[in-house]
């Protein structure tokens, strides 16, 4: 799709997607980056790792106090049943923390695992549509291969196995290196599950709703009596030139402020908004505007200055 | 400006994008209350009537974008509204909330499904199961040797090739009133849990890894199968197996089969593109392993449980076929209407 699909925003990374969601509604996304990835995960196995201590810990220590009752009972069996428990117990929470924690976290309304949450990001359907349980089983499942197996196997295997160890790590970075080998950073599990990991969006609230900060309303007619510009005057510039214009006022910066004064009433010959650059600006920003959005009602659209 | 009312803010906005967004704005907000408390995980908050109303909401918010981006030029509300519908979007099309409903209609009739859906490679997988077996068989019959390199340490305590027919019979029966059993079974569960998700995970490269995986497990089973027949044990030896076997290995050949299934689309995508053929084939086998895990656990249990504790052979294969039937019937036989299309 071309730039024209995202008119809003300047293209700012390499990694901003269109996805189209079953309303046909183009959406812009942005894929996450591998560090925050790779963030994400760290964390996440960290986690994990505490959990499996901490449980492990725990039961040892049970089993620690049924060995003292043991002592003081004539009949061993029924601290031995308690001890199969613990057993029991153990078996099946580790199996959990390795395999379910991504499940719980990822199927839950946020997509996300702690650690994605911390590093903003989730996952979401490649295609637009829902976000399935059978996808998030999917891409986890693989994990087993792409992360758990090989560090068990490297680790099993040690440095000084030769061979081994050297099959083990080259497993391990084919899966590890695959998100930098495909446009979307997609690793394994996203394949097989039509998922990918994108950023929350942020929340940019205040400075689009606060109905004195947009500039178009609050200070149009005040303005309006004071400048008038022309057609001529106004058919310089293009959307491009309009955002920018845009992002000067609401970053209210006064060096940048009198630049782009200095720019723009060079390129139309005016100079009278001296002393005054921030009301001229405004007037300029909200008569360009209108130009422009009366045009494009027209289906007439102006990229930037360079086209007519 | 701030005081003015509504109203007369529509009035006064200069400019038609500005009434456009002045009119919407309330909507917009609203929206975005409810999107901000499902975010935060706070759904007990949300009123019954925003629930209701934040399908309608998102859209009315969608088609306000799309008008915006068509005659507005204010970046920083069009900027907002994109965000607000990504977000919304996330939320009307995120995981589905209750794991409840999902888990009924998996086993309502979505497993058996998938299950079905993959009946070829279920079949190309069973052929291979079938061939390791014999494979297995064959190699420790020609030189016995293979039996120590096929079969792992831990089942070679007494079950070695030239052990009496009386020690061999020992393993099979006997074992009741043995203590450990529930964590026997725990072992076992996780065990093979890892080894089937192996199998499935390793569909990636193409299926071929997930075949030699059963390959490399049904030889033991030949491997044995020859031990017990070469002491007259072999009905023995197949009720002893069949307790927990036949799901076990269904099990297996379920989790191979997924596995396969996802190598096949990735090798011959057809007229799909090769990431939505894999992402296509991913979502079904993901179906089919969730089933894998729970008959696993069941394996599990009559591993651990069942086949201690009934020590005779027409017995244990009377449990075995029942479980075989249960799973063919459940699998092939039980079909709901519409659970096939979905």
């Amino acid at each position: 799709m071309s730039t024209r699909a995202i008119p809003t925003r300047l293209r700012r990374t390499n990694r901003d997607r269109i996805m189209v969601t079953p309303e046909g509604i183009a959406l812009p996304v942005t894929v996450a980056s591998r560090g925050s990835r790779a963030g994400a995960l760290l964390i996440d196995l960290m986690l994990i790792g505490v959990l499996m201590i901490a449980t492990t810990v725990t039961l040892i220590y049970v089993a620690g106090g049924l060995r003292g009752i043991n002592e003081r009972m004539a009949s061993a069996a029924p601290a031995m049943r308690a001890l199969e428990l613990l057993v029991v117990l153990w078996t099946i929470l580790m199996f959990l923390f390795r395999n379910a924690y991504f499940l719980y976290f990822e199927l839950g309304p946020r997509g996300a695992t702690p650690g994605k949450r911390l590093s903003g990001i989730r996952i979401a359907a490649r295609d637009g549509g829902r976000l399935t349980a059978e996808m998030v089983i999917a891409r986890n499942l693989l994990r087993d291969i792409e992360l758990f197996l090989p560090a068990v196997f490297l680790a099993s295997a040690g440095a000084d196995s030769g061979a081994a160890w050297i099959a083990a790590t080259a497993w391990f970075l084919i899966f590890a290196l695959f998100p930098l080998f495909n446009r979307d950073r997609l690793r394994a599990g996203d394949v097989i599950a039509g998922s990918w990991v994108v950023e929350t969006p942020r929340r940019k609230l205040e400075a689009a709703m606060s109905l004195a900060a947009a500039p178009g309303e609050a200070l149009a007619p005040v303005a309006e009596g004071k400048y008038r510009f022309d057609d001529a005057e106004l058919a310089v510039y293009g959307e491009y030139e309009l955002q920018t214009l845009e992002r000067v006022l609401r970053e209210k910066r006064a060096a940048s402020i009198e630049a782009v004064y200095l720019a723009i009433s060079g390129k139309i010959g005016r100079n009278d908004g001296w002393n005054d650059e921030r009301a001229f600006l405004e007037a300029y920003y909200t008569q360009l505007r209108a130009r422009l959005e009366a045009a494009m009602r027209m289906g007439r659209r102006k990229a930037d200055k360079f086209s007519d | 400006m701030t005081a003015v009312s509504g109203i007369e803010a529509i009035q006064a906005a200069a400019l038609r994008s500005d009434r456009f967004r002045l009119e919407r704005e309330a909507d917009w907000k609203r929206l975005e209350a409810i999107v901000a408390l499902m975010e935060k995980g706070r759904l007990r908050r949300v009123s019954d009537d925003d629930l209701l109303a934040l399908p309608g909401l998102y859209r009315t918010v969608a088609s306000s974008l799309s008008i915006a981006r068509e005659t507005s030029l204010d970046a920083a509300t069009l900027a907002y509204l994109e965000s607000l519908v990504q977000r919304a979007w996330f939320v009307v099309y995120g995981p589905r909330s209750s794991l409840g409903s999902w888990l009924r209609g998996f086993l309502g009739g979505g497993w058996s499904a998938a299950v079905r859906a993959i009946g070829l490679d279920l079949f190309i997988a069973l052929c291979v199961m079938v061939a390791g077996t014999m494979v297995g068989w064959l190699l420790v019959a020609s030189d016995t040797e293979w039996f120590y390199a096929l079969v792992p340490s831990q089942f070679t305590d007494a079950r070695v090739p030239g052990a009496s027919a009386q020690v061999l019979r020992g393993t099979l029966f006997g074992n009741d009133g043995q203590n450990g059993l529930g964590a026997f079974a725990a072992y076992l569960f996780s065990n093979n849990a890892q080894v089937s998700i192996l199998a499935f995970a390793l569909g990636f490269a193409f299926g071929v890894p997930s075949l030699m995986l059963l390959v490399q497990n049904t030889a033991v089973l030949g491997a044995m199968l020859w031990l017990y027949h070469g002491a007259g044990l072999t009905l023995d030896f197949v009720g002893w197996l069949s307790v927990h076997g036949t799901t076990e290995l269904f099990a297996i050949l379920l989790a191979g089969g997924a596995g396969l299934h996802i190598g096949r689309a990735m090798a011959f995508p057809g007229e799909r593109p090769v990431l939505q053929a894999a992402s296509e084939a991913g979502r079904r086998a993901a179906q089919v392993m969730a089933g894998v895990v729970l008959m696993l656990v069941v394996a599990a249990l009559l591993e651990g449980f069942a086949r201690q504790l009934v020590d005779n052979t027409p017995s244990r294969l009377v449990i075995g076929g029942f479980m075989l039937s249960f799973w063919l019937a459940y699998f092939f036989a039980f079909r709901r209407q519409g659970a096939d299309a979905a």
